[in-house]
């Protein structure tokens, strides 16, 4: 076994997400599971549940620069568990991980970050709201206001951030389903973030302002056993409407997605409402993936290609996969997110 | 009686027949006998054991009346070193030593050296201008003088002399060989020759074929 | 046809065992024992690089607290948490096994067990009863621990590595750590280490680790001896491949003048001896397995006693080792027959078929001058030469030139003897020796080398040893040494010590860094201990004065050399504080400069630091009643009070075990010596023969022949140790002042053992004569006839 294995081993959890990995579907043992039946509590659910095996505060940005350059940032906190406890000191069962990347047209700067939980490395609390692991941080009084930072040896950024609009509970009152089988999780965003602040790049630093989106899940056993993958697409519309949808490539494909109306009223869309078909595709990292995309809601008269701002936008961290800004064109203008995995080389 | 052998006997280890069998013969001082026979027929064999270089395995080897028979190793070198005097046909000389060191050797072996007898052996065989030379630098009649000399220093009573001159030219060895007889017979000591020529026994006073192990 | 030559020339070995086995043995001996102690070096560094790699030593810069205490982990977190990318590292001893626990989250990769062979799991390994990497024989070494341990082949010897949160449980010594490792990717964001946690300093990476820079010096007398012993059957190997040429030379002449091309048959002489070379060199790598399985526990105690270096006393074959023993043993070969390959190739067909040997009698001159062409080198080398590559040139050429110096100083010395000889017998003796010394001078040479390499290295093994153990006595002047584990029991130790009227003697020290250089600071009270015991290499009047004024520091040897921080230069400590250096130091076995100042300085200078450890000084007679007076009254434990003397009987220990290492090489060497003299006496005897049957045939009995024979190999002998003593004292000096000088920053000084060197003496004479013993006793009983026969027959 060597150091390399021993990170992956680590983020056994993670690959399981990202790959669709068997034997976590039936060995939860201990977890809590999601329940259809969960009432969401707030501020208290902005917290970690250390009971559940995997989680995330999951945040994405499409910002431009003063000369109109479009930019795109992420950051990303994962929590681990490995069991189903909370705990001080270095007996902690809680592992964390934090990712963060900018985007540019011309490159992508990727980051990642380890840490235990129990010495204070890493870790979340709900009120005032506070996420962190090292120096990089995503913090304010409350979840609606906040500052995020990342820092990494050739990139960092400084940004505030504050919504305009109330949160979105997915699928039924953020009991998400994700998969005919009847796997979930519970899900819910902040899609209304505005955004202002500074990316620190190597050409030196560049003042932003865009928009950002929030997501926030957690659950025990997020796939089926023979889903591989998802494409999963967060996008904004010019006209003040979002979507948000995934497809579950398995055996069988299940698609799930929310449209957010300007105001924030939701609609659950279920499996099959959501359509997407690769358009054009491109070699990174050693692998082949659509990164160009049709993307169908005929319910909303939704037929938009979303394509890459920056096609090599690939996250070579432990667990890898493509995360990046998007541009929207077709029936609706806009920006959004993408993300793939599951893609292997 | 100088030298009196009787039913000397011989047999080299491994060989079916004796090298020499029930040798008998007497040499009086003074006298000059040689020794003649051909490959093989013990001639080298009968004058090691005169000599004491080796033992024979019955009879009796006498000089001056003393039996060798009995001595062992150290009384046969003894013997070498004071009573005997023997010339080979080569390597008769110590590589190491000079000429000078290489005449004077056996004499102060056996205590009896005299430099001016040594100066004047030199002189006769004519190794003056060779004293400090080393014997690989000589010539083989050179060596064979040098031998002469060694031998004749110490004054023995038997100079036992195995092909002397059959590595050399025949002028050499004629030159060579006159000067031996010359010498030994100034000194009044016995001589052996063994050699197949010949042309050198017929110049001694007394001659000797060996065959088959047997005089005839 | 090829197969007509090769039964031809093999036909060589077959009537001549004796050749073979010279030539096999001489070979196998030598890449025995030069493999031998390659293995016992590979594995003393695949061990240092394991620690190295587990430790995060050498290639990663790390974090210490300034006054060298254990950092509070919460600043750990406090570091992370200002952008730092640091991992942390607990060290302990339990039950005489190293803990080393770390956080696999965060430390770079590498750090850690690189391999396991099985049953590590994550999540056992982090959380719950935990789990311990380590080798097999640490595992079994472990007290219970309740956790899991795993076989990690790869880990440190006598190391076990584990999570931090477990170590800390295991070691006592919850929420500390001892140090963090820096990774080289640091984020831009990150703030000034000062302005974080001012308590804490980082050193820069070191080129190598500590205990790979101090087991160097040992390592390099390891060396030494292999190569060596290596050059010495080489010498046989020449010696004997030479021979074979000699008398095959007949042979060559007949085949090539059958038709045999030359090119063919040099072809085939080479793959001829290739192939004897292979054998050779697999008999010798096994030799020399077994050699460093015998000598590897010894020298891993040495290791570990001397320089806190743990190898692991068992042997692994690691394929670069003896592929390389093979290869040596070709190369060896190769070398060794070049000469004669040419000699064969540039051969007329119509040359004379005799043997040669004697010829080499006059290749005199040529030695001559290229032995003082060497040395000549060799001085200038020691005079104006700088670098360990210099150094080591300068052995090298030292011991050439005098091996080379050996048969035209020897030949003097027989031709003195042979001038004053007053018998024929002694005559012959002395000249016949002399004749000899070609013939004998490549085993002569082998003894010389043998005996100087013996002699070098172990003058210069105990003039350490001297040195160190007198050393020891400055630096442990005081009679007992505790530790407090913190200020407060500090104060405790002082105030109970002032109650009994004991003197104590604050150790004050920080890290810091000087002229780019990672050093301690130390602060020394003004005591009539530092006046009474410590020694100055060199120092200024009254220094002792002088520094309790604050007039200046003391540095030690290593800061002087590398640094140049020579008397009266300025060494700044500290932004604002810059001081002449007033003394310089011995400090052996120490990697990191030194400096020392006067304690008053050193307080205000690092207020922040307290002293926790103490030497007192107290009446031998008294040493337990205060032991127990500081347990009772300031609650220290017995392994926090260690006296003076048993310190001393450690090091001492340790220091016998280097002995029994060097002693069991020297023997090796001078037995492969004694071995070469026996080949060539053997193989001489043969053609001693002319030389032999005049003397023996004008009444020197055979006896007295063998036993002058004796006599002679032990006037060789003798002769020959007589240079060996000014070479090897030579040896030692060029290892104490040069090569220690360049490879350690440090220089001891040199000490005579004559006694050690009589009894060498004696060994190789006795070497000597044990090699003549059997030929001579063939001498002795050698039948007339085969003396007569060399009167006869041509030759």
């Amino acid at each position: 076994m060597n150091a390399r294995l021993f990170v992956l081993l680590l983020l056994l959890p993670f690959q399981a997400m990202a790959q669709g990995f068997a034997g976590l579907g039936t060995d939860a043992a201990g977890f809590s599971q999601p329940r259809s039946d969960t009432v969401l509590q707030f501020p208290a659910d902005h917290g970690a549940h250390p009971d559940y095996r995997i989680e995330w505060w999951y945040l994405t940005a499409n910002m431009t620069g003063p000369d109109g350059t479009p930019y795109g940032l992420q950051w990303t906190l994962f929590r681990s568990a490995l069991a189903p406890r909370d705990g001080q000191g270095w007996d902690s069962p809680q592992l964390w991980m934090g990712h963060a990347a900018v985007t540019t047209p011309d490159a992508h700067h990727v980051t990642e970050r380890l840490a235990r939980g129990g010495i204070g490395q890493a870790g979340v609390n709900a009120a005032p709201f506070s996420a962190w692991i090292d120096d990089w941080v995503m913090e304010g009084p409350d979840i609606n206001t906040l500052r995020l930072t990342a820092s990494a040896p050739d990139f960092a950024y400084d940004v505030s951030l504050n919504a305009k609009g109330p949160l979105v509970l997915h699928g039924q009152n953020g009991y998400s389903v994700k998969s005919a089988a009847g796997q979930a999780s519970h899900y819910y965003s902040q899609p209304f973030y505005k955004l202002y602040g500074t990316l620190t790049l190597p050409e030196g630093d560049v003042p932003v302002t865009g928009t950002a989106w929030l997501d926030r899940e957690w659950s025990s056993q997020p796939l089926a056993q023979d889903q591989t993958g998802w494409d999963w697409f967060s996008l904004s519309f010019d006209s003040g409407d979002k979507l948000m949808g995934f497809v579950l490539r398995g055996s069988k494909d299940y698609t799930s997605a929310t449209w957010i109306g300007a105001d924030g009223t939701t609609i659950a869309l279920l499996d099959g409402a959501f359509v997407v078909a690769p358009l054009s595709h491109h070699r990174v990292a050693g692998r082949t993936l659509p990164v160009e995309w049709q993307v169908l809601l005929p319910e909303k008269g939704v037929d938009v290609v979303v394509k890459a701002l920056n096609p090599d936008a690939w996250m070579a961290t432990s667990v890898p996969y493509w995360e990046g800004p998007v541009m929207i064109s077709g029936s609706h203008k806009g920006a959004g997110y993408l993300e793939m995995t599951g893609y292997d080389d | 009686m100088l030298l009196s052998l009787r039913d000397v006997t011989k047999t080299y280890p491994g060989a079916e027949a004796p090298v020499l069998s029930r040798i008998s013969l007497d040499l009086q001082a003074g006298e000059m006998l040689a020794l003649t026979g051909e490959s093989g027929s013990g001639k080298s064999t009968l004058l090691h054991l005169t000599g004491g270089l080796d033992t024979a395995d019955t009879g009796v080897v006498a000089i001056d009346g003393i039996d060798l028979t009995p001595l062992d190793e150290p009384g046969r070198a003894a013997l070498r070193r004071g009573t005997v005097g023997v010339i080979f046909q080569q390597f008769n000389l110590i590589p190491s030593l000079t000429v000078a060191a290489n005449i004077a050797f056996q004499a102060r072996l056996a205590g009896r050296h005299d430099p001016g007898l040594a100066q004047r052996l030199a002189a006769r065989l004519g190794l003056n201008d060779h004293l400090a030379k080393y014997p690989e630098q000589l010539s083989g009649g050179q060596q064979q003088r040098v031998a002469i000399a060694r031998t004749l220093a110490p004054q023995p009573k038997l100079v036992l002399a195995d092909e002397p001159t059959g590595n050399l030219d025949e002028a050499t060895a004629d030159t060579v060989f006159a000067l031996m007889c010359e010498l030994v017979a100034e000194t009044g000591a016995g001589l052996i020759l063994v050699t197949h020529s010949e042309r050198l026994a017929a110049r001694l006073g007394r001659r000797l074929l060996l065959h088959a192990g047997q005089l005839t | 046809m090829t197969r007509t030559i090769l039964s031809a020339l093999l036909g060589h070995w077959r009537r001549n065992p004796l050749h073979l086995i010279t030539l096999l043995a001489g070979l196998a001996l030598g890449t025995a024992l030069w493999s031998g102690v390659q293995a016992i070096n590979a594995e003393a560094r695949a061990s240092y690089d394991a620690a190295a790699t587990a430790l995060g030593e050498g290639s990663y810069a790390q974090i210490v607290a300034q006054d060298g205490a254990p950092i509070p982990q919460q600043n750990y977190v406090v570091l992370r948490r200002a952008g730092w990318t640091v991992s942390p590292v607990l060290e302990g001893d339990l039950g005489g096994v190293r803990i080393v626990g770390i956080d696999l989250l965060t430390a770079p990769r590498g750090i850690g067990p690189v391999s396991v062979d099985g049953g590590a799991d994550l999540g056992a390994f982090l959380t719950g009863g935990g789990q311990i990497f380590a080798r097999a024989d640490t595992v079994a070494n472990l007290p219970d621990t309740g956790a899991v341990g795993i076989i990690a082949p790869h880990v440190a010897p006598n190391t076990a590595i584990m999570d931090i949160g477990l170590a800390q449980r295991l070691l006592g010594r919850a929420g500390q750590i001892d140090r963090l490792i820096v990774s080289p990717e640091q984020p831009i964001t990150r703030r000034p280490l000062a302005t974080i946690a001012p308590g804490l300093i980082e050193t820069a990476p070191q080129d190598s680790s500590d205990v790979a820079r101090l087991t160097d010096s040992f390592h390099l007398n390891l060396t030494a001896f292999g190569l060596l012993s290596f050059v010495v059957g080489l010498f046989i190997v020449h010696g004997a491949i030479g021979l074979a040429f000699e008398q095959r030379r007949q042979m060559v002449r007949t085949l090539r003048a059958l038709g045999v091309p030359l090119g063919r048959m040099i072809l085939l002489i080479a793959a001829e001896l290739a192939m004897l070379g292979l054998i050779a060199g697999l008999v010798g790598v096994a030799l020399g397995y077994a050699v460093a399985a015998a000598l590897l526990p010894d020298v891993a105690a040495t290791l570990r006693g001397l320089y806190g270096a743990d190898v692991s006393g068992q042997l692994t074959l690691r394929p670069a080792w003896w592929l390389s023993g093979l290869a040596i043993a070709v190369g060896g070969t190769a070398v060794a027959s070049a000469g004669a390959l040419w000699s064969l190739a540039r051969m007329p067909l119509l040359a004379s078929a005799q043997p040669r040997a004697w010829v080499m009698a006059r290749q005199g001159a040529g030695l001559t001058i290229a032995s003082v062409g060497l040395l000549l080198l060799a001085v200038g080398l020691a005079v104006w030469g700088h670098g360990l590559i210099a150094g080591f040139v300068m052995l090298g050429a030292l011991l050439v030139g005098g091996a080379l110096a050996l048969p035209p100083l020897l030949t003097l010395a027989l031709r003195w003897g042979e001038a004053r000889a007053r018998s024929p017998v002694a005559q012959w003796f002395w000249a016949d020796a002399r004749q000899q010394v070609p013939g004998l001078s490549l085993a002569l040479m082998a003894l010389l080398l043998a005996m100087t390499a013996n002699v070098g290295v172990s003058t210069m093994v105990s003039s350490f040893r001297l040195t160190f153990i007198g050393f020891l006595d400055q630096r442990l002047a005081s009679e007992l040494y505790v530790s407090a584990t913190d200020a407060a029991q500090a104060d405790r130790i002082v105030a109970v010590a002032e109650t009994q009227g004991v003197a104590v003697l604050p150790i004050l020290s920080v890290n810091a860094q000087v002229a780019g250089q990672k050093v301690e600071i130390y602060g020394a009270r003004d005591h009539a201990t530092y006046r009474d015991n410590w020694h100055l290499l060199r120092a200024v009047p009254d220094v002792w004065d002088a520094l309790a004024r604050a007039e200046g520091v003391l540095v030690n040897e290593q800061l002087y050399r590398r640094a140049g921080r020579d008397l009266g230069t300025m060494v700044a400590i500290a932004p604002g504080l810059e001081l002449p250096v007033l003394g310089i130091y011995g400090d052996y076995g120490n990697p990191v400069g030194q400096v020392i100042l006067n304690d008053a300085v050193f307080t205000r200078q690092f207020p922040g630091v307290t002293a926790l450890r103490f030497g007192l000084r107290i009446d031998p007679s008294q040493i337990d009643g205060v032991r127990a007076i500081l347990r009772d009254q300031a609650g220290l434990t017995d392994s926090a009070m260690v006296d003076q003397a048993s310190i001393k009987a450690l090091s001492l220990s340790v220091f016998e075990r280097t002995f029994t290492v060097t002693t069991a090489l020297n023997i090796l060497t001078l037995a492969v010596a004694g071995f070469a003299m026996l080949m060539s006496l053997l193989t001489l005897a043969e053609m001693r023969l002319p030389q032999l049957a005049p003397v023996w045939a004008l009444g020197v009995p055979r006896r007295n022949l063998a036993a002058l024979d004796l006599l002679r190999a032990a006037l060789l002998g003798a002769l020959t140790s007589a240079l060996a003593l000014p070479l090897g004292l030579t040896l030692a000096w060029a290892l104490l002042a040069v090569v220690n000088v360049e490879a350690f920053g440090w220089r001891f000084p040199m000490y005579l053992f004559p006694l050690d060197y009589l009894r060498l003496g004696a060994l190789a004479l006795v070497a000597a004569a044990l090699a003549a013993l059997w030929p001579a006793w063939r001498l002795s009983r050698m039948p007339p006839v085969q003396l007569l026969g060399v009167f006869r027959h041509e030759r």
